[in-house]
C-alpha cells in the first residue's frame, strides 16, 4: 500500500541515493527502495530523537539515585507488535516487486550470456551474432528497447556476477546452473556493467557495456553478422579470445595494476 | 597443582593463592580464566591492529581509480586477509574469548571456568590458528586471495593453488575448534557453576548473551569445520564435492558457509550487545529496562539467525526467496526491542558520559545505521540491486565498527576490574570522537558509491569523479579511525599503573564488582546474597532495589 | 535445571519446525539436514537436563531464596596450572601444518597430541577428589 502510493507520486519523493534506472523492474525496485527509505528515515529519526533526548535531558547533574523502574509491559508490547506489523508491510511490498521482477514472460528475443575468467560472451540464439571480450577489450551486449529480452546466464569456470547499475539488478553466473531472467529496457542508451562477484585476478577489470537500441537498429545489427565473411570473422575473434584466456594462467602474473 | 575449592562464605583468610611456576612458564601453564582472558584480549587487539593496517592499505589503494600501491594479486590477498583477520581472529575471539572469559565466571560467582584446561587449550588453538593463517603472507604464492568467504570453485586447487589457501583452511580449523571448546566451556560454566541464589533469570544480560552465543557456536561452527574439511578434500584428495566437473555442486559451499556465517554474525554481535547493555545500565544508574524482554529478544535473534543464511545468496537464483526474506525481516523485531530497551534504560536515569558510556552510545547510533540498512538487504529486489556493491560493504562496516566501539566500551569499563587500574578518561573521550566521526566519514560515502554502482573487491575502478570523491572521503575516515587506534595505544602507555581503580569505581551492579580489582586467584573472598540480577547494587543500595511495573521478580527455579 | 532444559528443548522445537517447513517448501536438502542437526542439538542435551531436573533436588543456584551458606561445601576441583593444554595446542598446530607442508609432520604432531592427552589424564587422576 505504501509502495502503491509511492508509485503514483514517485517523482516528488526523494531518491535516497538511488535512481529509477532504465528497465520496468528497475523502476519498481526504485519505488520499493523509496518505500523502505521512508520507513527507515522515520524509525531511525525517532530513535535518534529519543537517544538525544535521553542523553541531554537525563545527563548526570547530581549524585541522586533515580527511580529504579524496570518494566513497563504495555510499552514493551507496543514496541514488539508495531515492528511486527511494519515488517509484514515491508514483506508484502517486497513480494509484489519480487514477483514482477523474477517473472519470465514469453518473448522471442533471447541472449545467452556466458561469463568466464575474465570476460563475457554474448550470443544470440537463432542468429550468427556473437560478441566476446575480456578485461580491457570491453564487450558490448546489444539489446532492443521496449522489448522483453530473455537472458540465459551461465558461467564456464567460477562464480561471476552480472550487474548493470542502470537496471538496478544483478544475478550470479554460477557454474553448472542456468540462470534465467527478463530485462525490459525503457529507453535507448549505453550502460556500464561489471562483474560483481570476486572471480580471481582480473575481477576488477571484468567490464562490459549494454547498448540499448531501437528494434530496427537491433535487427540491422543482427543482420550484419549474416553471410560467411561475418561469421568467419566472429569465429576467429572468439577463438582468439579463448586463446588469450587460456594463456592467462590463474597464478600470479608479474604485472602490476594500471591496466584500467 | 590442584585446588579443591570450597564455596567462599565470609572468609577471614584469602583463598588459596596461585601457585606453581612463574614467569614465561607461568603464562604457558596457566589455567586461570582471567589470565587466559587477558591473553585473548591482548592477542585479539593485536589482530585488530593488523587487520586495520590491511584496511588502511586497501583504502590508500582506492584513493585513486588507478592506484598502483599494490598489484591486483596483492589487493586480493589484502582484502581477503583483512576480512579474515577481522572476523575470525579479532571480532569472534574478542567477543567470546576475551572479556567473556574474564567476566562471565565472576558475574555468576564461579571460581573459574568449568574446564580450565580446555579453556587454556582454546587459547593455544586460537593463537596457533592465527599464526597459521597469517603466515600465508610468507609463502611463495602469497596469502589466501579468494575473499573471506572462500567461494567454491574459486577456492579450489585449480583456481587458487598454493600454500596460502591451505594455511587459511588450517588456521580456520584450529580457530574453529578453539571456538567450539570455548562454547562448551561457557555452557557448562553457566549451567553448573552459578552461585547460590543466582537463578537463570538473575544472570546479568552479558552472561545471558554469552550463554546464547555459546549455543550458537555449538550449532554453527561444526558446520564450518565440516565444510573446510570438504574443501580441503576437494583441493588435495581429488574429491569433487564443490566442482561441477566431477558432478559436485558449487552452491553447496555457499549453503554450508552461510549456515555458519550468518549465525557467526550474531556470535560476534551478541556478546557486544551484552556489554553495551550492562554499561548503559551502570552509567544511567538504573536497572536494565525490560530485563526479561531483553533475554527473550536475544534468544529470538539467535533462533532466527539459523534460518536466514541464504539471504547472502539471493542473487544465486537458486534459493527460496520468500522464506529467507521473511525470516531475515523478522530479526529486525527483536533487534528493535533491544534498541528501545537501551533507550528505556537511560530514560529518567542519571546519564554519566564516561569514556565507556560514550563508546556505548557511539555503538548505539552506528549500529542503528547498520541495522536499518540491513533491513533493505533482507528484501530480495533491493538485494539484487545492492549485492556485492559497496552498499553492502558500508552496511556491514556500520555494524562491525559499532562492535569495535562496543569492544572499546568494554575495555574502558572492565579493564579496571582485571588490571586494577583505570584508563585516562580524557584521552578516552578524544579516542571516542576520532573513532565515531571517523567511522561515519568512512562508511557513509561507501553507501553512496555503492548505490552508484561500485562493486566490492576491486583494486581499480573506472574514472568517475563522483566515485573518486566518495572514495577519497572514505579513505579520510579510515585515517581518522587509524588515529583513534593510536590514541588508544597512547592511553595505555600514559595511564600505565597510574590510576588505581578500587573494587567498584563505577558504582556498578553485578557480581564482578563485589570482589577486588583484580580479583583474587579464585575470584571471591565472600559473596553477597543474590536476590536479583544486581547483587552488588542491592548490597550497596539496599533502599534502591528495582521497582517492577510488570511481573515481579518471580525468581524461576 | 528446569529452565536450562526448557531453553534447549524450546530451541530444538523451533529448529525442528523451521527445518520441516523449509525442507517441505524448498526441497533443498543441505539446509534441511543442517536444520535437522540443529534440532538435535537442542533436543539431545535438553532432554538430558529434563531427565535430571525431574530426579534431582533443586540446586542452590536454582533456588531463588538460597543464601551463600546454602551452597557451602566443595564446588569442585580446579587445576592450578598445567602444561598439557599448551602441549596439546602445539601438537594440534603441528598436525594442521601437516595439511600444508607435508604428511611427515603428522609424526611429531600426533606424538605431541598423544603425549599431552596421556599427560593430561594422568594429571587428572593425581588431582583426585571431585
Ligand atoms: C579501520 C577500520 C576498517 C576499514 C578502513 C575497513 C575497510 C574495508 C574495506 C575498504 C573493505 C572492502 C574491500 C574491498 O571490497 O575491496 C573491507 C572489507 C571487509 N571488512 Fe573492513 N574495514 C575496517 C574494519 C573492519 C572490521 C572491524 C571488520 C570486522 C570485524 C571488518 C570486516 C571486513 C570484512 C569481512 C570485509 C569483506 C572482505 C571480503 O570482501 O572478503 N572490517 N574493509
Ligand atoms: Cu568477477
Ligand atoms: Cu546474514
Amino acid at each position: 500500500m505504501v509502495v502503491a502510493g509511492l508509485v503514483l507520486s514517485g517523482c516528488t519523493v526523494p531518491s535516497f541515493g538511488a535512481s529509477p534506472g532504465d528497465t520496468t523492474s528497475s523502476r519498481s525496485v526504485f519505488h520499493l527502495w523509496q518505500g523502505f527509505s521512508i520507513g527507515a528515515a522515520l524509525i531511525g529519526g525517532l530513535v535518534v530523537v529519543l537517544v538525544l533526548w535521553a542523553v541531554v535531558r537525563y545527563r548526570r547533574r547530581s549524585e541522586r539515585i533515580p527511580p529504579q523502574h524496570q518494566y513497563h509491559i504495555p510499552l514493551e508490547l507496543t514496541y514488539t507488535i508495531v515492528p511486527i506489523l511494519i515488517v509484514l508491510g515491508l514483506f508484502a511490498a517486497t513480494m509484489v516487486v519480487e514477483n514482477k521482477e523474477v517473472a519470465n514472460p514469453r518473448t522471442n528475443v533471447t541472449i545467452d550470456v556466458n561469463a568466464f575468467q575474465w570476460g563475457w560472451k554474448f550470443t544470440y540464439p537463432g542468429t550468427n551474432a556473437m560478441v566476446v571480450g575480456q578485461t580491457t577489450q570491453t564487450p558490448t551486449m546489444v539489446m532492443p528497447v521496449d522489448t522483453n529480452v530473455h537472458i540465459n546466464l551461465t558461467s564456464s569456470d567460477v562464480v561471476h556476477g552480472f550487474y548493470v547499475k542502470a537496471f538496478n539488478f544483478s544475478r550470479y553466473a554460477l557454474p553448472g546452473v542456468l540462470n534465467q531472467f527478463t530485462l525490459h529496457a525503457l529507453s535507448t542508451g549505453t550502460f556500464f556493467g561489471q562483474c560483481t562477484q570476486l572471480c580471481g585476478l582480473y575481477h576488477s577489470l571484468m567490464w562490459f557495456d549494454v547498448k540499448v537500441v531501437t528494434p530496427a537498429q537491433y535487427q540491422a545489427w543482427l543482420a550484419a553478422f549474416h553471410g560467411p565473411a561475418a561469421s568467419a570473422a566472429a569465429a576467429a575473434a572468439s577463438a582468439a579470445v579463448r586463446q588469450q584466456t587460456s594463456s592467462i594462467t590463474p597464478t600470479k602474473p608479474a604485472t602490476s595494476t594500471g591496466a584500467g | 597443582m590442584v585446588d579443591v575449592l570450597e564455596r567462599p562464605l565470609t572468609r577471614a583468610e584469602p583463598p588459596p593463592e596461585a601457585h606453581g611456576p612463574t614467569g614465561l612458564l607461568k603464562w604457558l601453564t596457566t589455567t586461570d580464566h582471567k589470565v587466559i582472558g587477558l591473553s585473548y584480549t591482548v592477542t585479539a587487539v593485536i589482530m585488530m591492529v593488523i587487520g586495520g593496517a590491511f584496511a588502511e592499505i586497501i583504502r590508500a589503494q582506492l584513493a585513486s581509480p588507478n592506484g598502483t600501491l599494490v598489484s591486483l594479486a596483492q589487493f586480493n590477498e589484502l582484502f581477503t586477509m583483512h576480512g579474515s583477520v577481522m572476523i575470525y581472529l579479532f571480532a569472534g575471539p574478542f567477543a567470546f574469548g576475551a572479556l567473556a572469559n574474564i567476566i562471565v565466571p565472576i558475574q555468576i560467582g564461579a571460581p573459574d571456568m568449568a574446564f580450565p584446561r580446555l579453556n587454556a587449550l582454546s587459547y593455544w588453538l586460537y593463537l596457533t590458528g592465527s599464526i597459521t593463517m597469517l603466515s600465508g603472507f610468507f609463502t611463495a604464492g602469497g596469502a589466501a586471495s579468494f575473499g573471506w568467504v572462500g567461494y567454491a570453485p574459486l577456492s579450489n586447487s585449480l583456481n587458487t593453488p598454493g600454500a596460502g589457501a591451505d594455511l587459511w583452511i588450517g588456521g580456520l580449523l584450529l580457530t574453529g575448534f578453539s571456538a567450539i571448546f570455548t562454547g562448551v566451556n561457557l555452557v557448562a560454566t553457566i549451567f553448573y557453576l552459578r552461585a547460590p541464589g543466582m537463578t537463570m533469570f538473575r544472570m546479568p544480560i552479558f552472561t545471558w548473551n554469552l550463554l546464547v552465543t555459546a549455543i550458537l557456536i555449538l550449532l554453527a561452527f561444526p558446520v564450518l569445520t565440516a565444510g573446510l574439511i570438504m574443501l580441503y578434500a576437494d583441493r588435495h584428495f581429488g574429491t569433487h564435492i564443490f566442482s561441477v566437473a566431477g558432478g559436485g555442486v558449487p552452491v553447496l559451499w555457499q549453503h554450508i558457509f552461510w549456515f555458519w556465517g550468518h549465525p557467526e554474525v550474531y556470535i560476534l554481535a551478541l556478546p557486544f550487545f551484552g556489554m553495551v547493555t550492562e554499561i548503559i545500565a551502570v552509567f544511567s544508574r538504573k536497572p536494565v529496562f525490560g530485563y526479561r524482554g531483553m533475554i527473550f529478544a536475544t534468544i529470538s535473534i539467535a533462533a532466527l539467525s539459523l534460518g536466514v543464511w541464504a539471504h547472502h545468496m539471493f542473487t544465486t537464483g537458486v534459493v527460496l526467496l520468500p522464506f529467507f526474506s521473511m525470516m531475515s525481516l523478522l530479526i529486525a523485531v527483536p533487534t528493535g526491542i533491544k534498541i528501545f530497551n537501551w533507550i528505556g534504560t537511560m530514560w529518567r536515569g542519571e546519564v554519566w558520559f564516561s569514556a565507556a558510556m560514550l563508546m556505548a552510545l557511539g555503538f548505539l547510533v552506528t549500529f542503528l545505521v547498520g541495522g536499518l540498512t540491513g533491513v533493505y538487504l533482507a528484501s530480495p529486489p533491493l538485494d539484487f540491486f545492492t549485492h556485492d556493491t559497496y552498499f553492502v560493504v558500508a552496511h556491514f562496516h556500520s555494524v562491525v565498527m559499532a562492535l569495535v566501539m562496543a569492544a572499546m566500551a568494554g575495555l574502558y569499563y572492565w579493564g579496571p576490574k582485571f588490571t586494577g587500574y583505570l584508563l585516562n578518561e580524557t584521552i578516552g573521550k578524544v579516542q571516542f570522537w576520532f573513532l565515531f566521526v571517523g567511522t561515519q566519514v568512512f562508511t557513509l560515502p561507501l553507501y553512496l558509491v555503492g548505490l552508484r554502482g561500485m562493486p566490492r573487491r576491486i583494486a581499480v575502478y573506472p574514472h568517475d569523479p563522483q566515485w573518486q570523491f566518495l572514495n577519497d572521503l572514505s579513505s579520510v575516515g579510515a585515517v581518522l579511525i587509524g588515529i583513534s587506534t593510536l590514541v588508544f595505544v597512547a592511553n595505555l602507555v600514559y595511564s600505565w599503573k597510574k590510576y588505581p581503580a578500587g573494587d567498584n569505581p563505577w558504582d556498578a551492579q553485578t557480581l564482578e564488582w563485589f570482589t577486588t580489582s583484580p580479583p583474587p586467584h579464585h575470584n571471591f573472598y565472600r559473596l553477597p546474597p543474590i536476590r536479583s540480577e544486581r547483587p552488588t547494587w542491592d548490597y550497596n543500595h539496599p533502599e534502591h532495589r528495582s521497582v517492577p511495573h510488570g511481573p515481579s521478580d518471580r525468581g524461576s527455579a | 535445571m528446569k529452565v536450562e532444559a526448557r531453553f534447549l528443548l524450546g530451541l530444538g522445537l523451533f529448529f525442528g519446525v523451521v527445518g520441516l517447513v523449509y525442507w517441505l517448501w524448498s526441497g533443498e536438502d543441505a539446509g534441511g539436514v543442517m536444520l535437522g542437526a540443529a534440532m538435535l542439538l537442542g533436543f539431545l542435551p535438553g532432554s538430558y537436563y529434563l531427565y535430571w531436573s525431574r530426579r534431582m533436588a533443586p540446586r542452590p543456584e536454582d533456588d531463588s531464596t538460597a543464601t551463600p551458606a546454602s551452597g557451602a561445601g566443595v564446588v569442585g576441583t580446579f587445576p592450578g596450572s598445567s602444561i598439557w593444554p599448551f602441549t596439546l595446542g602445539m601438537g594440534s598446530f603441528v598436525t594442521v601444518l601437516a595439511l600444508v607442508f607435508g604428511i611427515w609432520l603428522l609424526v611429531p604432531g600426533l606424538s605431541l597430541v598423544a603425549w599431552a592427552l596421556l599427560g593430561g589424564v594422568a594429571e587428572s587422576r593425581r588431582g583426585g577428589h571431585v
